[in-house]
This record gives structure tokens, C-alpha cells and sequence, in this order.
């Protein structure tokens, strides 16, 4: 039995009366919250010292630090159930800290709700569901600026520019798409808010070597445009070899943190992590 | 044989009442469908969500009555409706934010929120007993009829009439420009998509900046429209009493699930579907195949299929039949 | 402990409340309260085994309750002997008709091949079962319900003791039970809630309609008591009078509260009978198989459990329970009228006493029921004095007021409603919460 009596359905599935779509598992900030100035000097994005869990269930995060600095690509990598989508929940917002602090661009935002971070410049593609699937292609561009109030067309020529396929496509329904076709609108819809940061939940998971080598090579062309990368990756070595910073995260909290050149290099990690 | 007869009593009794009818189910499942797809449970509150919204549109109707106000031939009713949806809207607002918004908040599942619209149904049924009584109301004026059965006999000299009712029309012409309305708002404009993305996927909608709440407001909004209309028209076509709204709820249900659950096209589909296969089964056939029939082979009994009373074993019948062969209705996937 | 202590003061309140209806009005009324509430302590009873042990989501208890009542009609009335006569033996042959088509059309689609000619097959098969079943049924019907309308029109019962109905009543609920379990657990998704709603406003329908069977809205009135003497014969029997009036009580009075006590005596066995079967079932291997359903299903189907025919098995109970509960409630009434089945006092009104005693636990159940039902009956006085209350500053004669207390009838669903919301939102458990 769950500790919460009203989210105890007795097993309930009896779908005549309720909607059988998962229900959404993060629990973000709550509203009222406001962003102040940060002292002292921080990188561009940083996740200081996190911990926490979701609900009133154990830590997942401890004291877990991970940071960016403006332009460049930062890596989390690590074993199953490290933390590390937990990592990226956090800094964005999807989950309530019980200690530590996220700040972007010389201001403390952990009291910010999701919405007002993508309002600050900050945008999360998760690793899964991560596309409107009803909806179509140009529909999941056009929700990924919800917020914007000029022109997004603009933008969607970018996105069409990067992503040459999604043109093409504009008008299928998401869900129709291939696995790789989809991480591209899912990223695009990520880019049309024009964000800061932008923080990617294992991009290649689940998609061909093929398809695979063709996102990191978008990947880093949208970091040569400016826009910062946090990003959590299974492929370590491919993700770390065009890191600028890596995170190896184990059980919540920082195992080792160094340049992406230097963990490749460094012995103990591929012995551990990659495998020889 | 005549068959021109025939087909005139066939459409008099039988494909205009139900098209009427069809169309005020497909309106009261839209709002069913609209809250199944957002806020993930069957109100069983919409039959007395409707009952509420066409009781204040009747309040009003007999406020502007009193003052002598009239809408020429149409229903003044029609004029009262605004402010029927107001009502109603307030109200639905209200109930989200002292009873719903909790649950939410405590991430209830939605079985427990089936229960809650349970209490609410109660209350709303309450209320609406408190305020005009049980007893039938009527509140129909203007004119009667687009066409009467006489006016039709002697225009084309047929022994069967045609009557065309101005409800009728009326609904009909309504439940196409809502309809319309609806759609248009739901895949053109931009809350409409930031609906239909929540509906999707509501953790992404999260990250992307839609606020559920103004989602949840907007839904409350468009389902006390809605129903306050389907209640309406329903009053209008038929009369007002509270209990016949509250029964209301299982063809409404049947239509929602038969077209699948969440998709507002499937629930204009599935209103048709009931509405016609009710009709269909319970008339008495006796008339038309009279007319098909050759001379001296008249059916004798009324050829009618089922009693009238039986009129929800048919939306249960076919609720089973489409449920067997499409288990997800008849559209599937294309969720609000 | 302190669980047990707080359950047993939640019955002494609800107790208490009841006894002070008799001190304060009667103890007519107190009494009836009792025996209603028996009835409904057994209908949540029910209802609890279905959400409270397995989370399945009955909305037709109204129609498990009305084919109870037809139990005790078809038990314990004596038989029309000239309808039998008329038509009796056609309305069964009828009957079967209907039912070999459906079981011979249910199996023509398990043999044949998919395709056209197997929808072809089955649909001529429906068509002529369907006329060949009116042709035999409409004749007798009309035979049937001709014999002396006003009085019988219809075929009667078997005239068997009434208590034999109470069974009788629970096995046709539980016969219902598995068509509707079999078909809606059956379906690829669970569509349990539409199905009962839906055949609960057909088994309303049938009992309205089927006047050779019912007599329809004319309604069955005298039902035998049998072992429960009547009012009228206490009052006749001197020796019975002559005890009375030398307690010191008025003999007409003593004569109902007699009565009622005695049904209060055999519905309160049956509902001990029920709750000491009930708590050993929930704590027997099959309760806790019930309950690691109900906690994981994927992982109970994992370990070999067939959960829908756990979830089948326990729908029927739990509409049998209620059926019981309905021929219990016709005896008590001593008539069927159809008419006054509704949904919000007889499906919703038993969910609000789950909810409220606290579902998945059978004690729970039994307060909810008795305490529900005893603001059920008392809301209604109550609503009519606030309103007085509220009214008592205006004018006499004045449009509102007269509105007002009008409608303070009306106050009830209301409460029922907000009793509910307020249970859920402050006590989700219930009053005594499952352990």
C-alpha cells in the first residue's frame, strides 16, 4: 500500500473510467518561487551540491554536483541507476531538492518552476516520450516555443535546416515517425525556445550506430552556435570524446570529474566504466 | 408500394429525431471525452453538469420572458445561453479549484477522482433539485415548427407529414457550429495545441512551458460550454427535468466509449451510433414497410424490435459489440 | 488497540445517535432505521468485497438489488394458476428459444472459421432465433397479463417461504453478475464500470416492462412474511393485547415494534453470518491472494495467478451479497416496485458508505452503512428545521421562503454529496481505515 491513500487505485484498471496513460512521475518546483542574484563566481550552469529524491522516498542524489561553462559540452556518464537522469530532473526543476542549489548565468534559480527555467534559457529533451505523438511534426516545434511571443518561424527554418528530414515531415503525426527522426523533432522542439542550455537525457538511446554518429555530429553543431550542452549518455566513450567536461556520477554523487580527454585517458575510469 | 410515402414517415420518425438526438449525445460526449483526455477520469458529474448549465439558461430565459424579450421565431432561450455558460463555468472553476485541484496537487490516481465526481454529482444534483424542483420545465417559445406535418401534406400532397421541428434545426445547425468551433480551436489555435500536447503528454507539456492549470481552467471552461449546450438543446428538443439528465450519463458514456475514450471525433461518432441504433430498434417499423409492402401484405404487428423502455439495452448492446471487436473504440489514438 | 477502541466508539456514536431518534421521535422510526440499516450495512458489504478487496468499480448495484427483489417475488408468490394455464409453458419455451440462440450463436463463433460467411451465419442465426422467440413469447405475454389485470396478470411465484428467496434472490444477482463479469472483464481492457451501469438500467427496464413477470409498474404488493407474524394479527390475538397492555404499552404500537424487531433479529444474523464469513475469507490464503492482486497485479499474474478469474469470482460474490441485501429489502418492504429504483439511492448512496466506513475493511462497511442510512432518513427533518430556522425572519408568504421550505426535501442528496467529499478529502480511508 502506498503511503498516500489517494493514490491508492486498489488496482483499479478498468479503463470505461479513467485514462490509461501514464501519470506524470516528476514533481516539480511549485510555483512562487523567484531567481536571485548569485554571489561569488559560478560556471554558467551549475547543479551545486544536490540531494535529494522524488516524494518522501530515499536520497537518489547526493550532494551531486555537475556545472557547464557557456558554449561548451559537458558529459554525465556512469553505471545503471547512478542518478544521472535524476542529475539532469534536478537541475531543471523536475524534482524538489532537499539541499543544494542550481544557478545559470550568475543567478540562483531552485525555487524556479520548469516553465519559468524555460523562460530563463533552459531547455531538457527527456530520454523517453520525448515528442507529442498526436501531434504533428511542425505542431511539436510550434508547442516547444509555447512561451515565445514573437515570430517562431524563424526558428522552425533552423530547425528544418539542422533537421532536414523534419521538413519533409512537417505535417505526419510525430508518432509515425522512425526512432531517429523522432529524437531529431524532439530535439528541435527543445531548440525552438532558443534556450541558453540546452540538456539532453540520453539522445541516443535506443537508435542505430548509424543514426547515432549523424546526432553527435548535430550535437556539436548546435554547440558551435553558441548553445551550451548537458548531457547524460550510456555510449561514454563516444560522449566523452566530444565532452568538454565530464561527470562520472555513482550512486548519487560525484565519483570522477575531469576534462572528457582526461577521463578517457585515466586508467581506473575505462577499467570501471568502459570497459577496459 | 409507395415508397416515397415510406421514405418521407421513415425520415419524419425516424432519421430526424435521431440525428437531433445524435447530435446533442455527441455534444454532451465531447465534454466526457474532453475531461477523460485531460484530466484522466469520467466525470459523473456531466449529466448533472448539463441538468446545472440548463437549468440557470432556463432561469434566464424566464427572466427575459418577464421583460418581454424575444428572439423573434427562435427560442429566447438561445439568448439566455451565454449566461447559462457563464454560470456554468463559474461553478465548474469553483468545483476545480475547492474539490479537483487537490487531488491533482496530491497526484491522486483516477479512480479516486471517478469517486470524487461522485460527491460532486450528488451535490450538483442537489443543487439543481433545490434551486427548480423536479417537476418538467418547460421553456420553449418562438416558433414550433421549421415545417409542420400538415404545412408538408399539403405542399406535396403525400399522406405522410414531414415535421420538422425548430429544436431540430435548431440543434443541429448548433451542434455543427460548435463542433466546428471546437475543432478549429483545438488544432488551430494555440492553447488548443498547448490541450491537445498536455492531453498527449503531460510531462513533456511541463517542459515546454504549458501551465497545467491554464490547461485544466480552459478544459473546465470548454466542458461547462459543452454541456450547458447539449443540456440546453436537449431541453428544448425534448423538456427539462432533472432525473432525465441524470440518465442521461450512460448513453452519453456508451457514446464516448463506443467512439474511444479521448478522442473528440470518435465521441461525435459514437452519439450518431447510439442515437441511431436506439431509434432504430425501438420504432415501430409497422408504417414503413406498410408503405413497401405490396397490397394485402401489410405486416400485421407494429415490427418493432424492442419496446422503447428498452432504449439502453441498445447503447449497451452496441457498447459490447464495438468493445468486442475494437477494444479501443471505434478512433483510436488521436487523443483532445 | 487504540483501532479497536476507535471503531467500537465510531459504533457506540452511530448507536447512540439512532437510540436518541427513538427517545426524541420513536422508536418506530429508530427501529426502521436499525432494519434499513441492517440492509445496507449488507448491500456495503458487497460493494466493499468488489472495490474494497479487488479495486473493481461496480456502478449497478441498484440492478443486483432490484433482481434480489425479483427473487422474493418469483419465491414467495403464491402462483397465478390461470396464467400458467394461458401461456406459462410458451413464455418458457419462449425463453429457452432466446437462450439456445444466444449459446448456440456464442458457439457458431468459436467453431467456424473468421470471415464473411461466419458473420453471415451468425447474423441469420440471431435474426430467426429472434423472430422464432417473438413469435412464441408475444402471444403468451398477451395471454398472460390479460388474466384479471387489476389483481394478478402475471404468472405469480412458486409460494415457497419467503426466507428461501433471500438465496433464491442472491443466486439470480450472482447469475447476472457472471454474464456481465464474463463479458466485460473478458474484453481486452477492463471495462467493468460502463457494464454495470448499462445493465443495471436494463434489469430496471426488464422489471418495469415485463408486466407477466412483475406486473411491471403495477407492482407486486403482499409478499408473504412467512416466519415474521403480521401487525394485524398480533393486534387481533388477545393474549397478545392483553401482555402489552399489562407492560403498559399501547397495543397497535407494540404490534409494528414487534414485528420489526423481529425482522431486525433475522437480518442482524444474517449480517453477523456475513462479516464473521467475510473476516475469515480476507484473512484465509484466498484474502491474501486477493489482496496481492490488488497490491500487484503484473506480479500476481507473474506468479501464476489467474486474476481475471479471481476478479470474476469476486464480482459475483459481491453482487450476490447485494442481491441478497435486495430480496431481504422487498421482504422487508412486502412489496416490488419497480419504479423506485434509482440510481442515486441505491448505487451511488451504497459507494457513499464504502467510502465513508472505510473501503477494505468489512467493519468499515457495516458503520458506513448504518450511519449513511440514519442521515438518509434524519437529513430530511433536519433540512426542514434549518430551513425554518433560516426562513423565520422573513415575511410570511413571502416567494422565497416559500421556495425554501419547499425544497428543504431536497437538502438530502446535498449532504450526501458533501459527507463524501469531505470523507475523501480529510479521511481518505474511511472512518475505521483498512488495516
Amino acid at each position: 500500500m502506498t503511503k498516500n491513500a489517494w493514490q491508492d487505485d486498489r488496482g483499479n484498471k478498468d479503463r470505461s473510467i479513467t485514462n490509461p496513460k501514464p501519470p506524470s512521475d516528476a514533481e516539480p518546483v511549485r510555483k512562487g518561487g523567484k531567481a536571485v542574484k548569485a554571489e561569488g563566481d559560478s560556471p554558467f550552469l551549475i547543479g551545486d551540491r544536490m540531494t535529494g529524491g522524488y516524494g518522501t522516498g530515499a536520497n537518489i542524489l547526493n550532494d551531486c554536483t555537475v556545472a557547464v561553462e557557456k558554449g561548451e559540452i559537458a558529459v554525465i556518464v556512469g553505471p545503471n541507476g547512478a542518478g544521472k537522469s535524476t542529475a539532469m530532473k534536478a537541475v531543471f526543476g523536475m524534482l524538489n531538492l532537499k539541499s543544494g542549489s542550481v544557478r545559470l548565468d550568475g543567478e540562483d534559480i531552485t525555487a524556479l518552476t520548469p516553465q519559468d527555467r524555460v523562460a530563463k534559457g533552459m531547455a531538457f529533451v527527456p530520454q523517453t516520450s520525448n515528442v507529442f505523438v498526436s501531434l504533428t511534426v511542425e505542431e511539436n516545434l510550434e508547442m516547444g516555443a509555447f512561451l515565445r511571443k514573437d515570430d517562431i518561424r524563424p526558428t522552425i527554418a533552423q530547425v528544418y535546416e539542422l533537421f532536414p528530414i523534419l521538413k519533409d515531415k512537417r505535417r505526419q503525426a510525430a508518432g509515425e515517425l522512425s526512432g531517429g527522426q523522432r529524437q531529431q523533432v524532439a530535439v528541435g522542439r527543445a531548440l525552438m525556445t532558443q534556450p541558453k542550455v540546452l540538456m539532453l537525457d540520453e539522445p541516443t538511446a535506443g537508435v542505430s550506430p548509424i543514426v547515432m554518429d549523424e546526432l553527435f555530429d548535430r550535437i556539436i553543431e548546435v554547440a558551435r552556435a553558441g548553445i551550451t550542452i548537458l548531457m547524460v549518455e550510456q555510449n561514454a566513450r563516444q560522449a566523452l570524446e566530444i565532452a568538454d567536461k565530464g561527470y562520472v556520477l555513482v550512486q548519487g554523487a560525484n565519483a570522477y570529474t575531469d576534462t572528457g580527454k582526461a577521463l578517457l585517458a585515466d586508467p581506473e575510469v575505462r577499467r570501471t566504466f568502459l570497459g577496459g | 408500394m409507395d415508397p416515397i410515402n415510406a421514405i418521407v414517415a421513415l425520415l419524419n420518425f425516424v432519421v430526424i429525431p435521431a440525428t437531433a438526438y445524435g447530435a446533442q449525445l455527441a455534444i454532451g460526449a465531447l465534454g466526457v471525452t474532453m475531461i477523460y483526455g485531460i484530466l484522466r477520469f469520467s466525470n459523473f458529474a456531466h449529466g448533472d453538469t448539463m441538468a446545472f448549465g440548463a437549468m440557470c439558461t432556463i432561469l434566464v430565459t424566464w427572466l427575459f420572458q418577464s421583460w418581454g424579450l424575444h428572439l423573434w421565431v427562435l427560442p429566447t432561450a438561445l439568448l439566455a445561453l451565454p449566461f447559462g455558460i457563464a454560470a456554468t463555468a463559474a461553478l465548474l472553476i469553483f468545483t476545480d479549484r475547492a474539490v479537483y485541484r487537490f487531488y491533482r496537487r496530491q497526484k491522486a490516481a483516477p479512480v479516486i477522482l471517478v469517486i470524487v465526481s461522485m460527491g460532486v454529482m450528488f451535490v450538483m444534483n442537489g443543487l439543481v433539485r433545490f434551486i427548480i424542483g423536479v417537476e418538467d420545465q418547460n421553456f420553449l417559445d418562438g416558433e414550433r415548427f421549421i415545417i409542420s406535418a400538415r404545412t408538408f401534406k399539403e405542399m406535396t400532397g403525400l399522406d405522410e407529414g414531414l415535421a420538422f421541428k425548430t429544436s431540430q434545426g435548431l440543434t443541429i445547425v448548433t451542434a455543427v457550429v460548435v463542433v466546428a468551433a471546437l475543432f478549429w480551436f483545438l488544432n488551430r489555435t494555440r492553447t488548443g495545441k498547448s490541450m491537445r500536447a498536455f492531453s498527449d503528454n503531460e510531462d513533456l507539456a511541463l517542459l515546454s512551458g504549458i501551465n497545467p492549470e491554464k490547461v485544466v481552467t480552459y478544459t473546465w471552461i470548454i466542458v461547462a460550454g459543452l454541456a450547458t449546450i447539449a443540456g440546453v438543446l436537449y431541453g428544448l428538443d425534448k423538456s427539462f427535468k432533472p432525473f432525465t439528465y441524470f440518465q442521461l450519463l450512460l448513453p452519453i458514456f456508451a457514446a464516448a466509449i463506443v467512439g474511444g475514450l479521448g478522442s473528440p471525433i470518435g465521441a461525435i461518432a459514437g452519439g450518431f451510433v447510439i442515437a441511431f441504433s436506439e431509434i432504430t430498434v425501438t420504432y415501430a417499423f409497422k408504417k414503413v414497410l406498410g408503405y413497401f409492402a405490396p397490397g394485402g401484405w401489410e405486416p400485421d404487428s407494429l415490427m418493432q424490435l424492442l419496446s422503447t423502455d428498452y432504449k439502453f439495452a441498445v447503447s449497451f448492446a452496441i457498447l459490447i459489440i464495438v468493445l468486442l471487436f475494437k477494444p479501443t473504440g471505434l478512433f483510436k489514438g488521436k487523443s483532445v | 488497540m487504540t483501532h479497536q477502541i476507535r471503531a467500537i466508539g465510531m459504533f457506540a456514536a452511530v448507536f447512540a445517535l439512532i437510540a436518541l431518534t427513538g427517545f426524541t421521535s420513536s422508536w418506530n422510526v429508530a427501529l426502521g432505521i436499525i432494519n434499513m440499516g441492517l440492509i445496507s450495512a449488507i448491500m456495503a458489504l458487497g460493494v466493499n468485497m468488489q472495490w474494497g478487496y479487488a479495486g473493481l468499480f461496480n456502478v449497478g448495484v441498484m440492478g443486483f438489488v432490484a433482481l434480489g427483489g425479483l427473487g422474493a417475488v418469483i419465491v414467495s408468490m403464491p402462483p397465478v394458476g390461470e396464467a400458467w394455464a394461458t401461456g406459462g409453458l410458451r413464455v418458457l419455451l419462449a425463453l429457452a428459444v432466446a437462450l439456445g440462440t444466444i449459446v448456440a450463436a456464442i458457439k457458431l463463433w468459436g467453431r467456424m472459421a473468421p470471415g464473411r460467411a461466419r458473420g453471415l451465419a451468425m447474423l441469420a442465426l440471431l435474426v430467426v432465433g429472434f423472430f422464432l422467440f417473438r413469435f412464441l413469447f408475444d402471444p403468451a405475454v398477451e395471454a398472460i397479463e390479460a388474466v384479471n389485470p387489476a389483481a394478478t396478470g402475471y404468472l405469480g411465484g412458486l409460494g415457497l417461504p419467503v426466507l428461501l428467496a433471500w438465496p433464491i434472490g442472491g443466486a439470480l444477482a450472482a447469475g447476472a453478475a457472471w454474464i456481465v463479469g464474463k463479458t466485460a472483464l473478458g474484453l481486452r481492457s477492463d471495462y467493468l464500470a460502463i457494464a454495470t451501469l448499462g445493465i443495471a438500467e436494463i434489469i430496471i427496464a426488464v422489471l418495469k416492462n415485463e408486466d407477466w413477470m412483475t406486473r411491471g409498474v403495477k407492482n407486486v404488493i403482499g409478499i408473504p412474511r412467512s416466519p415474521v407474524p403480521y401487525e394485524i394479527d398480533l393486534q387481533n390475538s388477545p393474549g397478545f393485547v392483553e401482555k402489552m397492555t399489562a407492560w403498559g404499552f399501547d397495543p397497535v404500537t407494540a404490534s409494528s415494534i414487534v414485528v420489526k424487531l423481529c425482522y431486525a433479529s433475522l437480518f442482524t444474523a444474517v449480517l453477523l453470518l456475513l462479516l464473521w464469513a467475510s473476516q475469515m475469507a480476507l484473512n484465509s490464503p484466498w484474502g491474501r491472494m486477493m489482496r496481492a492482486i490488488r497490491d500487484n497485479e503484473v506480479a500476481a499474474e507473474a506468479m501464476g495467478k489467474d486474476v481475471t478469474g479471481r476478479h470474476l469470482q469476486i464480482f459475483i460474490l459481491g453482487s450476490a451479497i447485494c442481491g441478497l441485501a435486495g430480496a431481504m429489502m422487498t421482504t422487508l418492504d412486502g412489496q416490488l416496485t419497480p419504479g423506485t429504483y434509482q440510481p442515486l439511492r441505491f448505487t451511488f448512496l451504497i459507494w457513499v458508505m464504502v467510502i465513508v466506513g472505510g473501503s477494505g475493511n468489512n467493519w468499515g462497511s457495516v458503520l458506513g452503512g448504518f450511519l449513511i442510512w440514519f442521515l438518509w432518513v434524519e437529513v430530511e427533518p433536519i433540512g426542514l428545521w434549518l430551513m425554518d430556522v433560516i426562513t423565520s425572519g422573513m415575511a410570511d408568504g413571502s416567494a422565497l421562503k416559500t421556495h425554501l421550505l419547499e425544497s428543504a426535501a431536497h437538502m438530502r442528496l446535498l449532504t450526501m454529496g458533501l459527507i463524501l467529499l469531505l470523507v475523501l478529502r480529510f479521511s481518505p480511508r474511511g472512518l475505521i481505515p483498512e488495516r
